[in-house]
């Protein structure tokens, strides 16, 4: 293969990547500080990118033409909004169901996902089919070789990094990173020591749904195409990730989800058969990693209490 | 067992509870007015509101505990009496079909989740390695369609194996992932696949006994009945062998292992329970059932298409099982009648039913979490009451 299509895929690898990981670390942030899967994770994802595309077509209709601010607003409208929607699941369906078993929660939040996925499908003005995505950021591309560079694809994956340094940074140096990573530590301690155990539910999982509002932005941006069903996609895939990675560690979920992407990468471009199995090849490794690595590759450090 | 020890409980009010959800159904099957099936339905909610008010549901629940082979005797007469009364109506038998063989893939994973605790979010994928194998099978070979049924089964179980050393390393939610992929990867592979048809599935050749024909519709006595009352009656035999399976495990030792197994998998290790033997028996049996449940309802539908067998169906048998209660084979029987049945009846919500329904399984999270009928005390002796 020659470098320009290695380049190419390696692009279009890094860009699918970036978006699993933003998925995959909300599941591992709500699973540190709470102990659950909350499998809704993915259709908040398709509502956010629906309600930036809401935002534009409002925007659009009030005569506003300036890409930049309708840029803003989209991301402002969509990552405000499921942070809103992100505690308030929280609230409502996640923290009441705290001494029930893990697969209650489980379940409530997969049926809260099929809640928003259909709500979105049946009462979004034609929901039910494909919607196109705006074309907002510049187009321009840069060519070496046969590999073709384009900026919308750089300045997406650049802001990315951004947000992802900007959670470790907060996690790991403000007081409120402080306090999650206390509440993931031992629930109990935290608050003994004055932590403010619900709050900071509440913070986390509306941080958690922020990135997942950013992260289908980002995927309406790229495809420039969103349908009701991107979410469920998006979710399991950002699950499986969060898993191989080891639930409970930030870095254990992106490298989770940069290694999906390769693995879908790989299937599609590097493997004898058809491009078409390249999702049976990826989740086939899931199974497989699972059976080598029960607990994902960077594991929680777990004991047990008997 | 419980008669013989003197008959404390009255079999009385089970068989009029009996008759009375069976009439109900067949009502709320022949009537075709949407506003009558709403008001039906809200008439039948009520009732059971009414009843539990006045405590009639308690004598109910005692002779179902205490009686339970003589009623499950007349559970069997008043499906073949919805039957009988549906004999000319195709529709109407497919969709009691389609009840029958739901309950038994959900017994299936009822083995699964509620007695071994061993989690199975692929259940529609082994439903459909069950439809696949009927559709190969019936067109390439001359194998008896009985014996389909039995290997549909096994390819389940076969198939189910793979998965055996992941589901048996990993634990909670790495539990879930493995079954999770699975789905998705089965669905994938269906649809990409040339020579099970892809996307547009593949035909299934019907059933077959000694040369007796289920495709055909048929007379006794001068009476037309559907060619649906054959694969009835096949359904019914599989349902009744598989309730009498389940309940047999669950009240014997095997059952007491696979509960200990459930509640505390280190007390149960020290208490010298093999703990894997368990969890693959488990696993491999509840794939078993699901998958013969799948070859025959591939038959009854004369159809496969991957798009029957997604992980939003493996999510309804779980929600089936959830809302009947986990580890009640009772409601799994009264949760999938619901579950089935409903959506099909009432057209004006057909549009929002996954809505509608899976605001419902939240609510009874929310506020029954053990299901609508939930899973008795275990009964270690005949007559002992807890």
């Amino acid at each position: 293969m020659d470098f320009g299509l290695f380049a190419q895929h390696t692009m279009n690898g890094l860009m699918l990547g970036m978006m699993y990981a933003l998925v995959a670390v909300g599941f591992t942030l709500f699973f540190g500080v709470l102990d659950v899967i909350k499998f809704s994770h993915g259709d908040v994802l398709t509502v956010g990118a629906f309600t930036a595309l809401a935002t534009f077509v409002g925007l659009k209709s009030m005569g506003v033409a300036s890409t930049t601010v309708e840029l803003l607003a989209m991301l402002i409208a969509a990552i405000g909004a499921m942070a809103v929607l992100g505690a308030v699941i929280a609230k409502a369906f996640v923290l009441p169901l705290r001494a029930a078993p893990a697969l209650n929660t489980l379940l409530i939040t997969l049926m809260l996902g099929t809640v928003l996925r259909e709500a979105v499908r049946l009462f979004y003005p034609d929901g039910a089919n494909p919607k196109p995505f705006p074309r907002l950021l510049p187009a321009e591309s840069v060519s070496i070789g046969n590999f073709n560079l384009r900026l919308d694809n750089t300045i997406m994956l650049a802001a990315g990094v951004l947000v992802i340094v900007g959670l470790q940074l907060m996690l790991n140096r403000t007081k409120l990173g402080l306090a999650i990573r206390a509440v993931a530590q031992d629930e109990e301690t935290a608050k003994t020591m004055g932590v403010n155990f619900s709050a900071i539910v509440l913070i986390t999982f509306a941080i958690g749904s922020a990135l997942a509002a950013f992260a289908g932005l980002m995927n309406g941006l790229y495809y420039n195409e969103i349908n009701f069903g991107i979410g469920l996609y998006l979710g399991v895939v950002g699950f499986s990730a969060a898993i191989i990675g080891g639930l409970g560690s930030i870095y254990g979920a992106i490298l989770g989800g940069f290694m999906f992407a390769a693995l879908q990468t790989i299937g599609a471009v590097a493997l004898p058969f058809a491009s078409a199995y390249k999702d049976v090849f990826a989740f086939a490794v899931v199974i497989v990693l699972m059976a080598w690595r029960p607990t994902g590759l960077i594991p929680e450090k777990l004991s047990e209490r008997v | 067992m419980a008669a013989a020890n003197g008959g404390a409980g009255s079999v009385l009010p089970g068989v009029t509870a009996i008759a009375l959800a069976t009439a109900f159904l067949i009502v709320l099957l022949r009537v075709e007015n949407q506003t009558a099936i709403i008001s039906l339905l809200a008439f039948g909610l009520a009732a059971v509101a009414v009843a539990n008010w006045f405590g009639w549901l308690a004598p109910v629940t005692r002779s179902f505990a205490e009686r339970e082979n003589a009623l499950d005797a007349f559970a069997v007469v008043a499906a073949l009496v919805v039957a009988a009364v549906f004999h000319e109506d195709h529709f109407v038998l497919l969709l009691v079909c389609t009840v029958l063989l739901y309950i038994v893939a959900t017994l299936g994973l009822n083995i699964q989740f509620g007695y071994a605790g061993v989690l199975n979010f692929a259940g529609a994928s082994f439903f459909g390695i069950g439809a696949y194998t009927a559709a190969v099978l019936n067109e390439h070979t001359a194998i008896p369609h009985l014996l389909v049924l039995l290997i549909g089964g096994v390819m389940a179980a076969l198939i189910g194996s793979l998965l055996l050393l992941p589901v048996l390393r990993t634990r909670g939610h790495y539990a879930a992932v493995v079954t999770i992929a699975f789905a998705l990867l089965f669905k994938t592979f269906l649809e990409v696949n040339d020579v099970l048809g892809g996307p547009q599935g593949l035909q299934v050749r019907s059933m077959k006994i000694l040369g007796w024909s289920f495709n055909d519709n048929f007379q006794i006595g001068g009476v037309k009945l559907s060619f649906y009352i054959s694969y009835f009656l096949v359904s019914l035999i599989i349902l009744v062998l598989a309730f009498v399976l389940v309940r047999r495990i669950e009240r014997s030792w095997v059952g007491l292992n696979l509960d200990a197994l459930r509640l505390d998998e280190t007390a149960a290790c020290c208490f010298g329970l093999d703990i894997v033997r368990w969890k693959v028996t488990a696993f491999l049996l509840g794939n078993f059932l699901i998958g013969i449940a799948g070859t025959l309802f591939g038959m009854v539908g004369g159809f496969v298409q991957p798009n029957n067998y997604t992980f939003a169906d493996s999510l309804i048998l779980v929600s089936i099982l959830l809302l009947g209660g986990i580890g009640n084979p009772w409601g799994v029987v009264v949760a999938t009648v619901i579950v089935v049945i409903v959506p099909e009846k009432l057209q004006a919500i057909q549009e929002y039913r996954f809505l509608l329904y899976a605001a419902l399984v939240m609510a009874v999270l929310l506020f029954r979490s053990e299901g609508l009928l939930p899973r008795p005390v275990r009964r270690y002796f005949p007559g002992w009451r807890p």
